[in-house]
């Protein structure tokens, strides 16, 4: 076995060792402290999780904290006892913050759950050590914390050819590791043992002790006498116990910035670790209690103490008859890298090596900071040959960026610099400061990197949406572009409305052919009315003939009055060029036109008389059935027919009534198909004469009418009639209508100058006189039988036809215009004499 | 060849130079088209450096367009979020002198701040996730809102449009983990005027006198 060489570090310093006060009393016990706080942090890593509720009884190794994951560490019980509470407690960190803490309330009997002891370990595989050592929760003990399972499980490429088992124990006043060495020795190389075989049994196995410990040096040699394990000792220089600065001062290898000693195929543990590794598994016993040097000349009693985790610091203090008023201050830790406690509350945890409770002369509060003035003694002390100064000025100006590349986190953070520094300056303060503010810069960095993705993300998402909002708008406003193209397009193709020479000729046709369809079906209509007349003669079935004829001379008359209208309308328009009112007059006729059809008060009557015919049929039906079977019912039936006979009268004189221009006849019922034909023709003169023209003839024919009624009113008087007063009336009424229609024909003689046609007013006379001879003959019929009145019929048809057909000859000899409709008249009127004459024929 | 060369010297040297003003210019051209940089690099630079919260109190609608600006010659101390901090990186990298924040665009925040809704008032008008320029409300109409806490960055604009005031900006609480050394700062001013051999100076001068 070859002697280890030993190499030096840069730098270092040689504080004043303070050792031996500590050393002169023996490692003590210490008594259980009523209350216990186990923080759930004592480790790097992430915090354990409490497995225990408030009020459960544990036993002494009972986990009550699980690790969380792999960089974590069980915590247990140190000793039995009431869980008192899990809350936010102060704990031992330099912020003086608090964190999770499981309040243990002791009860003294320290009652321990059942420990599996391993007398084999020697043989068991890795896996299942590393779990022993992972439940036991042991984590670094040498000021770290760092979980001892992690370490000792380097990864598959980080072959390991040294391990290193630190019992330097730099720092001044602790003595925490001397003492396990001296009085433990076997369980540290126990252990060390455990971890060669955990770790393949590297190359070398060095303990390396400082030559302050001789006693601890030789226990440890005597110890390992016979293993492979080397105790080596070399010069007492601080920090030599860094992990790092040992790993040089063994190997003579820097392990790499930013990377971890396995890099280099080294792992290194604290031996006070090494003895916990020991016990945990070979006797199973968790991490508990450790050994901690209560030190300081505030302290009456200054020893090493073994120490439950979670005994408050106050507590442990007490026991040492610590006086407060002596103490500047209280440290965790040693006097170059400890902390000071801002609470005496808070408990030793896993890494609490030493307690210090130093006086104001033995440790006097830091003197003012000076100006640097750059002496570059901070320089020559740096065991990791950074250049202090540099980073004090980068890290007084906050220049983050200077500092990383100066390495500021190679820095160890040991206070070299500090303690050698003649200004004063608290340089390590400063790094730690300047450590902190770039990680929160990184942190920083990496959300404002994060909300920049995100803010462009959604700027994104925006810009996407009003761009599709942008696209859908212009689709429509597209669209309605289009539309009103298309609208504009129609209006340029149909200039109808405002262009009335262009719309007239098209429409006013149409509306003339409709208006002349409309003639042409209501005449068809009177031709259906006459037709059934010929063949039934009884006086009921020739009244409602009539009836049924007059509607249609109506309706004839009505169209016939549009179509004129429309022609007149027309002809304005013609003559004006303004085509707005073109349609209008014609539209309101037909409007009219089919309002009366619908709803005329004749129409009901008609319907109601027609009605009573068909009930007095049936009745008279009924009497002659009665008179052939029961002789007793005719007497009451012939009284219902009486009845309706009455009904029938009645009705029929309302009808007659209601018919305008039945007025003047006194029996309107009785007309004749004659009248009907003679009002047609008397229509198709009128549709060929201009308004002048039909005014006049209109106004002739009422002249004719008065004549004959006032002949029939003076019959009728002299015959003492009932009818005489309605006559008179009728007679008035033509008087007024005349009146009127002169004084209209006065103003369109004024307006314009019409040329008359002389056979004009002589075939209107002709026609209306035929009427008005018709309807005379007609009031005659009503009292006559059925055959007189076919005969008379006859006779007028004779008569008329004779007349048309003078017309018929003077109309061929002159050209007139209406000669088709003389024709036809001529013609319709030679047919209906035949049918009278047939009927008369067949009656007789 | 050399003869030529010597006979006709002049003819040579202007041959010579035409030749190399084509080799050269080919060059740069060739670099110019090979190298060329798209965009500004310098804003984007700057956008690094900002802190991104896109609050706007620099009078520009987020932090790309005041970092445009900068580029532009706008002054680099109109953003509290950054704090000096962010104004030294700014005048490190544009080469000027570090200029103290702006106080009209805001005071530098001691801690951060996170918008909170308290839920229970919450009204679901869906005013604050319009105005979050991180998406980090959650929430619909009619429905309660909240913050997703770590992405707010306490930029403050969802506040103002609340129309039940039910967000508080909280300052975030610092964890034992985030915690951090601060810089030693107070006693160190004290002590500048002071070098170690001026102490007790008077008092030796006294003597001297006496003496």
């Amino acid at each position: 076995m070859e002697l280890i060489k030993v190499w030096d570090i840069p730098g270092g310093v040689h504080p004043p060792e303070n050792k031996t006060q500590s050393l002169l009393e023996p490692l003590g016990p210490l008594a259980i402290a009523p209350q216990l706080i186990l923080p759930v942090s004592q480790h790097i890593g992430a915090p354990a999780k409490p497995i225990v509720e408030v009020g459960d009884q544990v036993l002494g190794g009972q986990v009550i904290a699980e690790a969380d994951g792999v960089f974590s560490a069980n915590v247990h019980a140190p000793t039995s006892g009431r869980i008192a509470a899990i809350v936010e407690h102060t704990v031992p960190h330099p912020s003086g913050m608090t964190d999770l803490c499981i309040i243990l309330d002791t009860d003294g009997k320290d009652d321990w759950t059942p420990l599996s002891p391993w007398e084999d370990y020697a043989e068991r595989n890795k896996d299942d050590l590393l779990a022993r050592i992972r439940e036991s929760g042991i984590a670094g003990l040498g000021g770290a914390g760092f979980p001892a399972a992690v370490k000792l499980n380097p990864r598959a490429n980080h072959p390991i050819d040294t391990l290193i088992i630190n019992g330097t124990e730099c720092e001044p006043y602790i003595t925490a590791d001397d003492v396990l060495m001296r009085e433990r020795a076997q369980e540290v190389i126990a252990g060390t043992q455990i971890l060669a075989q955990l770790l393949n049994q590297p190359e070398r196995v060095v303990i390396g002790v400082e030559d302050n410990k001789p006693e601890a040096i030789a226990a440890l040699r005597k110890a390992a006498e016979g293993s492979a394990i080397q105790v080596v000792s070399f010069p007492t220089k601080y920090p030599s116990g860094g992990e790092k600065q040992l790993i040089q001062i063994l190997t003579g290898r820097e392990v790499p910035a930013g990377q971890i000693p396995a890099a280099i195929g080294v792992v290194c543990q604290n031996v006070g670790t090494t003895a916990a590794i020991y016990r945990a598994v070979r006797f199973g016993e968790p991490l508990v209690k450790r050994i901690t040097t209560v030190v300081g000349e505030a302290l009456q009693t200054q020893r090493n103490i073994e120490v439950l985790f979670g005994t408050p610091v106050n507590f442990v203090l007490e026991q040492h008859g610590y006086q407060h008023k002596k103490a500047s201050r209280l440290v965790m830790g040693g006097p170059m890298m400890g902390f000071s406690l801002p609470d005496l509350s808070v408990p030793v945890v896993k890494t609490t090596n030493c307690l210090l409770a130093p006086s104001k002369k033995e440790l006097p509060p830091p003197e003012p900071a000076m100006a640097c003035i750059r002496c570059g003694m901070c320089a020559e002390a740096c065991p990791v040959e950074l250049l202090p100064q540099q980073l004090f000025w980068y890290a007084q100006a906050e220049d983050l960026e200077k500092l990383e590349t100066h390495n500021l986190f190679d820095c160890i953070e040991c206070g070299a610099c500090s303690y050698v520094c003649p200004s004063h300056i608290p340089l390590v303060q400063y790094y730690r400061a300047a450590k902190g503010e770039i990680r929160q810069h990184r942190i920083d960095k990496e959300k404002s990197d994060r909300s920049r993705r995100r803010f462009e993300f959604r700027q994104d998402r925006i810009a996407k949406e009003e761009a599709e909002k942008e696209a859908k708008r212009l689709a429509r406003k597209k669209a309605a572009e289009e539309a009103k193209k298309k609208l504009a397009e129609q209006k340029a193709n149909t200039p109808a409305e405002p262009k009335p020479a262009a719309v007239s000729t098209q429409d006013t046709d149409k509306q003339r052919a409709k208006l002349e369809r409309l003639l042409a079906s209501a005449h068809e209509r009177l031709k259906k009315a006459e037709q059934p007349l010929a063949e039934e003669a009884t006086d009921e079935q020739a009244e409602k003939q009539a009836a049924s004829i007059k509607q249609a001379q109506l309706k004839v008359s009505d169209a016939q009055k549009k179509l004129d209208a429309f022609i007149a309308s027309q002809g304005e328009n013609n003559r004006q060029a303004s085509s707005t009112e073109a349609n209008d007059p014609v539209a309101a006729a037909i409007e009219r036109a089919k309002a009366k059809q619908t709803m005329s008060p004749e129409e009901k009557l008609r319907n109601s008389v027609e009605s009573l015919q068909k009930r007095l049929q049936k009745a008279e039906q009924k009497v002659i059935e009665a008179k052939d079977n029961k002789p007793d019912m005719v007497e009451a039936l012939q009284q219902g027919v009486d009845k309706l006979k009455d009904k029938l009268s009645a009705a029929q004189n309302e009808l007659a009534e209601l018919t305008p221009a039945a007025a003047a006849p006194a029996t309107p019922a009785n007309a004749t198909p004659d009248v009907a034909q003679a009002a047609i023709e008397r229509a198709k003169a009128k549709l060929a004469m201009s308004p002048e023209e039909k005014l006049r003839s209109s106004l002739e024919s009422l002249y004719k009418r008065l004549e004959k009624a006032e002949q029939k009113a003076a019959g009728a008087k002299q015959e003492d009639s009932d009818k005489a007063e309605a006559l008179q009336q009728g007679v008035e009424r033509l008087k007024e209508k005349i009146a009127s229609t002169q004084k209209e024909l006065a103003e369109a003689t004024l307006s314009t100058v019409a040329e008359e046609t002389p056979q004009d007013p002589a075939t209107s006379d002709a026609a209306s006189l035929a009427i008005e001879k018709a309807k005379a003959k007609a009031a005659a019929m009503a009292t006559m039988s059925a055959s007189d009145k076919l005969r008379n019929q006859v006779d007028s048809l004779q008569a008329r036809l004779e007349k048309a057909q003078a017309r018929l000859e003077k109309a061929e000899q002159e050209n007139d215009d209406n000669i088709d409709a003389f024709r036809t008249g001529v013609s319709k009127l030679e047919e209906k004499l035949a049918t009278a004459r047939d009927q008369l024929a067949e009656l007789t | 060849m050399l003869e030529t060369i010597a006979q006709h010297p002049i003819a040579a040297a202007l041959i010579a130079l035409i030749g190399l003003a084509l080799l050269f210019g080919a060059l740069l051209g060739f670099a110019a088209v090979r190298f060329k940089v798209e965009g500004d690099p310098i804003v984007e630079q700057i956008d690094n450096l900002l802190p991104q919260t896109q609050c706007g109190q620099c009078g520009y609608p987020g932090c790309r367009p005041y970092a445009q600006a900068i580029a532009n010659g706008d002054s680099i101390n109109k953003c509290p979020p950054g704090g000096q901090t962010t104004i030294n990186e700014l005048a490190d990298l544009l080469d000027v002198e570090a200029p103290t924040l702006d106080e009209e665009h805001g005071e530098e925040a001691d801690v951060a701040t996170v918008a909170v809704i308290r839920e229970d008032e919450c009204i679901g008008c869906t005013k604050c996730i319009q105005a979050c320029p991180m998406d980090a409300i959650l929430g619909a109409a009619k429905q309660m809102h909240t913050v997703i806490a770590d992405e707010c960055t306490g930029c403050d604009l969802c506040v103002e449009p609340c129309p039940v005031d039910c967000i508080d900006m909280i300052p975030l609480a610092t964890s034992i983990k985030e915690w951090r050394w601060e810089l030693p700062a107070a006693s160190h001013e004290q002590a500048d005027n002071l070098i170690a051999t001026d102490q007790g100076r008077g008092s030796e001068q006294n003597s001297g006198e006496a003496a």
